[in-house]
């Protein structure tokens, strides 16, 4: 997909604008519409391109179509399989099992995000923002053009161009057959049918949060890790998910990478891996292979160096400063499209809120990538903010980090019998009074609901002695964190007992 | 100034100096800035004061010498003097009069000072000296009157400080009869088993509103109330099993005994409740935690009698078919939802307003919420008279003359001390009379130094669990730890567990205007869907459908935040209805403590997609008179 903000006066029979965006829905309406508020014209070039498999969308980006929120919306329905598992102890009486019908909530899912992409048509028209689908590439460094549907073709100028193109999920593209039969995030929100059973290859968040859902839903889920669980992550917390999801029901192939997916004439898949340790070669059988083994940038159509702006050789992502800037003075990027950037929506929305405050605001507010609070939506959920452990001893010294944690019991699962092991809260802090917290990791339901409060608090400076006078609210997860007592350090059990 | 002195009827102290002296010390190790006693006292030969029941004080001629002969003294005079139980209330009044700069310099003092008089006063000489002298000469260091959250939390701590500690529990059966072990209100019939009823009635709302969207079948789902108490009740029995073995562990040792107070230093209780079995336990302090318990009005025909409170629901063994809940506390709202989300029928009679406290912007969102499930509110109506028909129903009369047949009826009408029974009386303990609650300073004692009161039963003191473990635990530390850390009554947080939750810190709107001025305050806001009910449409309850289009319930969540406008919009009060407001609101309490300005709000990333972060985005104030709803339905975030 691409999309541009211009913005802009008219000039003749030619558009002219002020500022401009070829982006990525999501923050170009953000973006945009903001410019648009400060009395600039703005434009939104968009356009999906269609994933390998023939998936389109509307407007509004990865997180509106096929990231974030129909994301949390398969996973609140495997949550509710959950549920209904548990049923029984509270009183309701269902018969088990509950079979689960993927094209109902397909369809509910799809319904959702299809009106989210009128919504932002409409809150765009409000804010007088002009949007164009088409799909754009630089002309020069202050021209975009494009084919309008009708085949004639638009040039769009303008004094800013922000480019928020965000990414598309990589295709291993050197695997026999991955092209042709694998699917993508791009496509499994899309589907109408049932995936059935299906292979995850990647060990992304999105690898892990897909597999989650389709477990919880009730279908035969294999996860395919050549190396290490999500990257870049807390590597306790990332094995306790990889742990609980095993326990959930889903199946690992560690150290394992595929090499070709071959379709069997009954139609299922065969995929052929190889144990890279051993170097021996399986094979297992399949109706789905979803590749989620990384994001590229949605760069190679828009004809950057005729702009000039420069990429990152490795990632093909565009380099930018602090002030979002690019390699050309008026072109900016941000969101997922950028080099160094964490892919998040809220992140991208508040760099282009910033961003246009301070091109056409007076403003001079950097954005601030410290301490980005981020879910993962895993069956068990994982939430974080700050630094991981191992980045916290990198930086400072073991000698200088005090860990504290609990294993802790939501009431909830408690009565359903439910295994808790995983449920479990850790805060990196300085070992130093007042003990300043650089991170806090939470694994347990309403990880995002917890973790955000927290983040503010992190971001205010708090720390271990002022979380410790915070008085807990009863019963909930979220308490655990204000009765964190036990250091690593010590040695002792860190598990909680009490009412849970 | 002497007309803040009210409550001490004398006061005498006599004794040497080295007396004192050895008496300060022990003050010292509980109470913090004490060094202020050694500077200034150590050389004061005789204090004599008394406090006469006038009210007027009364200094010996040989002790005002001495005072006006130390300047610092003098001031520690008025100190003295003009001694208030409600520190905080009299040094707001302090502060308010002109000219008294050098008192407050003091001010730090007057808690301690309290103290000294308070221990003073109810010393006969030889008592406080023996006191000093034999320091262990009682069988307890620590006797804890009532196993509660706050008390075993007290108590294990004091033992973990090497103290020797009592504890005492004893259960009064309900008026229906309703029993349960050790662990108090939290655990028995409250906190626990009302979230687990909440989470079956939550779990019973996703299943017939939402589950069907997502691809579940089991919207013809029934409910066995019988196989919920089971759950519920064998949870507790295991919670109860587990508070006994943990008081041992912590070597705290623990009797089932009906206690009430025969002195300063003596407890007596009836072992099991049993009125032949009377035994005496002396104790150097001692901790009263007894709590609350429902209240029925004495005024009602019948209500006594036939309804059931908080105390028994969690246990009830017949099903409770349709049910009036009266009141409109948070415990009858609570429990309103729970019982119509289990599919019972519920209606709740109210006085006046609904969540009296808490902020009437978000109250009535829940309220609305609960309508919008099918919950009946009579609003300003009240039952008169209750009586039995003969299948087993209750016929209620209601204050308006309409007459309605119940299966079950809840009082839910407040909370009073459980303090009958204690014997406060005899030891002038004083106690708020509506209340019954045990009135204390910020240091939680009670006007009688070494006895002190934690928890629900303290006046003043929010009805929450954490706060009385907090309260209990900084207690237990004060006095056997030489901690001086004081309980932080500010921005405590908590959630309410209706059908549509709600979570607050802090300030309410009207309490923010009342205090600042509504043109200091500046109140942002926003009402949105929950992204997981707005997606598969939920929808509202028959009964409060309108017409065949009113058929989506309204806006799930409100997020508001309330600011001072001349301190940078430092926020005062958060208030948050939606799903899962405890997981919300903790971290944002945090935050609060922290003084949290509205600026920090914006430039906190949120986390998407949750609720949560809608707080990162408020723009929309209350005085711009512009709609707070949010466009786009993604839930709490702007993901377009």
């Amino acid at each position: 997909m691409a999309a541009m903000a211009v913005a802009l006066r008219g000039l003749g029979g030619r558009f002219r604008w002020r500022t401009q965006a070829v982006a990525g829905g999501v923050r170009v309406a953000a973006r945009g519409a903001a410019a648009a508020q400060l009395g600039r014209k703005v434009a939104v070039v968009d356009y999906v391109e269609p994933s390998p498999r023939g998936t389109r969308w509307g407007l509004g980006g990865t997180c509106v179509n096929v990231g974030c929120i129909p994301k949390k919306l398969m996973h609140q329905a495997a949550l509710l399989g959950g549920l209904i598992r548990d049923a029984p102890h509270y009183g309701w009486e269902v018969a088990q099992p509950v079979p689960h019908d993927w094209r109902k909530m397909a369809e509910a899912v799809q319904n959702h995000v299809k009106s989210l992409n009128w919504g932002h048509r409409v809150q765009l028209q409000d804010r007088k923002v002009k949007y164009f689908n088409i799909k754009a590439s630089f002309v020069d460094e202050h021209t975009v053009c494009g084919v309008a549907k009708g085949g004639k073709e638009i040039l769009l100028s303008a004094d800013h161009i922000i480019i928020a193109t965000g990414g598309r999920p990589r295709y291993p593209t050197h695997i026999e057959g991955a092209l042709e039969y694998g699917i993508t995030s791009d496509d499994i929100f899309w589907l109408k049918e049932s995936p059935g059973k299906t292979l995850v290859v990647g060990a992304s968040y999105v690898a892990l949060e897909c597999a989650g859902f389709l477990t919880g839903i009730g279908l035969d889920t294999t996860v395919m890790i050549r190396s290490i669980p999500l990257r870049g992550f807390d590597q306790q917390m990332s094995s306790m998910v990889i742990e609980h999801m095993e326990s959930h029901g889903t199946q690992f192939l560690r150290g394992c990478a595929p090499s070709r997916v071959r379709r069997l004439p009954d139609g299922h898949l065969q995929v052929t891996w190889e144990d890279c340790t051993t170097g021996k070669e399986d094979t297992g059988t399949f109706d789905t292979v979803l590749w989620a083994i990384g994001r590229v940038p949605d760069t190679r159509s828009l004809n950057l160096e005729k702009a000039g702006v420069d990429t990152s050789p490795d990632t093909q992502k565009i380099l930018v400063d602090s002030r979002e800037g690019t390699s050309v003075p008026h072109i900016y990027a941000i969101g997922d499209v950028v080099e160094g950037r964490p892919e998040l929506t809220p992140t991208a929305i508040m760099a282009g809120r910033l961003l246009v405050q301070r091109l056409f605001g007076g403003s001079s507010d950097l954005m601030d990538y410290d301490n980005v609070p981020t879910t993962v939506f895993t069956p068990l959920e994982y939430g974080c903010v700050g630094l991981s452990e191992e980045e916290a001893v990198a930086r400072h010294g073991q000698e200088h980090v005090e860990v504290y944690h609990a294993h802790y019991k939501p009431l909830e699962f408690t009565v359903a019998g439910r295994d808790a092991s995983q449920c479990y809260v850790k805060m990196v802090c300085l070992r130093e009074p007042p003990q300043l917290v650089l991170g806090l990791h939470f694994l347990g339901p309403n990880a995002g609901e917890v973790t955000q409060g927290f983040a503010l608090g992190i971001k205010c400076g708090a720390s271990y002695a002022q979380v410790m006078r915070t008085v807990g609210i009863h019963p909930t997860c979220s308490e655990e964190v204000v009765k964190l007592r036990i250091s690593k350090r010590s040695g002792l059990d860190p598990t909680v007992t009490g009412c849970g | 100034m002497h007309n803040v002195l009210t409550r001490f009827d004398f006061v005498l102290i006599k004794h040497s100096q080295n007396t004192f002296y050895s008496f300060i010390k022990q003050l010292n190790s509980n109470f913090e800035n004490k060094c202020f006693y050694f500077r200034n006292f150590h050389f004061v030969n005789f204090v004599s004061i008394c406090f006469n029941t006038q009210n007027k004080i009364d200094l010996n001629k040989k002790n005002k010498t001495i005072f006006c002969k130390h300047k610092s003294l003098h001031n520690y005079k008025y100190s003295i003097c003009n001694n208030s139980y409600r520190n905080s209330d009299y040094i707001a009044k302090m502060s308010s009069e002109k000219n008294v700069k050098k008192h407050c310099e003091h001010v730090n003092l007057r808690g301690e000072n309290c103290s000294v008089c308070n221990n003073v006063m109810e010393s006969k000489e030889s008592k406080l000296e023996n006191g000093l002298s034999n320091m262990h000469s009682y069988d307890y260091d620590y006797i804890v009157i009532g196993g509660g959250p706050g008390g075993m939390a007290s108590a294990k701590e004091a033992a973990a400080n090497g103290a020797k500690v009592l504890l005492l529990d004893f259960v009064k059966p309900s008026n229906q009869g309703t029993k349960w072990g050790l662990g108090g209100t939290c655990v028995n019939v409250g906190c626990v088993p009302k979230k687990l009823m909440h989470y079956a009635g939550h779990m019973g709302s996703l299943f017939k509103l939402d589950s069907e969207s997502y691809g579940w079948e089991c919207e013809k789902i029934q409910h066995d109330w019988d196989k919920l108490i089971n759950t519920v009740q064998s949870h507790i029995h295991s919670l109860n099993f587990s508070y006994t073995v943990g008081l041992r562990s912590s070597k705290v040792k623990y009797i089932n005994g009906l206690a009430k107070l025969k002195n300063m230093n003596t407890v007596s209780y009836y072992l099991k409740g049993d009125k032949t079995k009377e035994v005496d336990v002396s104790g150097k302090y001692i901790l009263i935690a007894t709590g609350c318990r429902p209240n029925i009005p004495e005024d009602v025909e019948g209500a006594k009698e036939l309804s059931i409170t908080s105390d028994d629901i969690f246990s009830l063994k017949k099903v409770p078919g349709k049910t009036l809940i009266v009141g409109a506390s948070y415990v009858a709202l609570e429990c309103a939802g729970f019982l119509n989300s289990l599919g019972y029928d519920v209606s709740v009679a109210v006085r006046s307003i609904v969540l009296r406290g808490f902020d009437q912007q978000c109250a009535n969102k829940v309220k609305t919420y609960m309508i919008e499930q099918g919950i009946l509110f009579l609003d300003g109506i009240l039952p008169k008279k209750l009586t039995k028909e003969n299948n087993g129903q209750i016929k209620v009369l209601f204050s308006n003359g309409n007459s309605e047949l119940y299966d079950t009826v809840l009082y839910a009408t407040g909370r009073k001390g459980d303090t009958q029974g204690l014997n406060l009386q005899t030891l002038n303990i004083t106690v708020d009379k509506n209340s019954n609650k045990i009135i204390t300073d910020k240091y939680s004692s009670t006007n009688i130094s070494n006895i002190f009161a934690v928890g629900d039963v303290a006046f003043n003191c929010p009805e929450l669990a954490p706060v009385c473990i907090k309260a209990g635990e900084i207690l237990a530390r004060r006095l056997f730890k030489k901690s001086n850390e004081i309980m932080d009554y500010t921005y405590i947080p908590t959630a309410i567990y209706t059908p549509i939750e709600y979570g607050s810190c802090g300030y309410s709107e009207e309490k923010a205007y009342d205090t600042f001025g509504k043109e200091n305050v500046e109140i942002f806001l926003q009402e949105f869907n929950n992204l997981e009910i707005s997606a598969v449409h939920r929808k509202k309850h028959k009964k409060a459908q309108k017409d065949e289009f009113d058929i989506d319930i309204g806006s799930t969540c409100l997020s508001k935040l309330i600011c001072l406008k001349n301190e940078d919009n430092v926020v005062i009060g958060f208030h948050y209805v939606g799903p899962n407001a405890g997981e919300v609101t903790q971290g944002m309490a945090l935050a609060l403590k922290l003084k949290v300005k509205k600026s920090d709000f914006d430039n906190c990333i949120g986390i998407h997609p949750t609720d949560a972060e809608s707080f990162m985005n408020l723009s929309i104030t209350l005085s711009s008179g512009l709609s707070f709803s949010a466009k786009g339905g993604c839930g709490g975030g702007k993901c377009g």
